[in-house]
């Protein structure tokens, strides 16, 4: 298969988002953090008179752009040097998702589940509309996500991030184990 | 447009999201299934490449672009980063995605991301709403 359309091994992905981090620094001072333009978004669109968002927004307009270039990454990535294969994940995940009748595993996100047409389903509406509210309302609480916290948090060895990296995995493991499995099969 | 090198290293950003299958649901169920090393080798290499390039910085004493020291991140302990974390983990675990993938799902093709964005968006709103009476 062509290189261009070949997903990254994880020792090419890893390596390239961690460079990032010192990137970002060297050629602005700027913290790698992508939850903060969901606040962004609150400051410049419906700021209110609520605190957390009655700040000069256009100061921190830097990562508005760097959010536009991860949707442009997605569409090199995931549109014009689409893998056309599945992606590759184990046999005992494919099983798992084949026993809730997920079978149309192309793509990088199942179609079945995530539609417009799904959004309307107690199914859908529970695994877009409030899991997409339990990201934004969480990573706010925590002042960071898998970027901030994660990966810049972690590299720059700060404890509250190691706390906080802990807690959104256990997060997701308990919720996948115990919850999942019963929104999947609605 | 001093903002247009942000925007070229958010595309590697997303590309590697991408690429990397970071921003694919089914990845990110494996990962919690702890059904394949993939998503565990991408920390596992991206937090020390981070660490690394930041001891480098702050031992060579790098300057930004401008000339400017460069400021070592600092996050501060609040209970929230317990309490906010597990509750994002739910969500993780539901939409396959943390807030970068939402951007890389959308530019990917997944166009309905966009709705989960804009719930992601009502959800911080919701939190900045209600700060002053959540345990902080």
């Amino acid at each position: 298969m062509n290189i261009l359309f070949a997903p990254w091994p994880w020792y090419i992905a890893g390596p390239v988002i961690g460079l990032t981090v010192p990137l970002l620094l060297l050629i602005g001072n700027k913290n790698l953090g992508i939850s903060s333009t969901l606040r962004q978004i609150c400051a410049a669109v419906v700021p209110g008179n609520i605190s957390l968002f009655n700040y000069d927004w256009k100061k921190d307009s830097w990562n508005l752009f760097f959010a536009a270039g991860l949707v442009m990454g997605g569409f090199i990535g995931g549109v014009v040097f689409a893998n056309p294969k599945n992606v590759d994940i184990s046999s005992s995940t494919i099983n798992y998702f084949k026993s809730f009748g997920i079978t149309d595993l192309s793509g990088l996100m199942p179609t079945q589940l995530f539609s417009w047409s799904a959004v309307i389903t107690l199914k859908g509406f529970l695994m877009m509309i409030v899991g997409g509210f339990l990201v934004g309302f969480g990573t706010r609480y925590a002042r960071g996500c898998t970027s901030g916290h994660g990966i810049l948090g972690l590299s720059a060895l700060q404890w509250p991030s190691l706390v906080a990296t802990a807690s959104f995995f256990a997060g997701g493991i308990i919720f996948s184990h115990f919850v999942l499995p019963y929104i999947l099969s609605l | 447009m001093k903002n247009i090198k942000y925007l070229i290293v958010g595309v590697v950003f997303g590309l590697a999201l991408t690429k990397g299958e970071a921003m694919s649901w089914y990845r990110i169920q494996e990962m919690f299934r702890f059904e394949s090393f993939h998503m565990f080798g991408i920390f596992m290499t991206a937090i020390p490449t981070g660490a690394l390039s930041l001891s480098l910085i702050r031992k060579w004493k790098f300057k930004t672009a401008e000339g400017k020291l460069i400021v070592m991140p600092e996050k501060q302990y609040h209970h929230g980063v317990i309490i906010g974390s597990l509750i994002f983990g739910f969500g993780w675990a539901l939409t396959g995605a943390c807030p970068g993938p939402f951007y890389t799902q959308i530019g990917s093709g997944s166009i309905v991301t966009i709705a989960t964005l804009t719930s992601a968006v009502i959800g911080t709103w919701t939190y900045g709403k209600f700060q002053k009476h959540l345990p902080d």
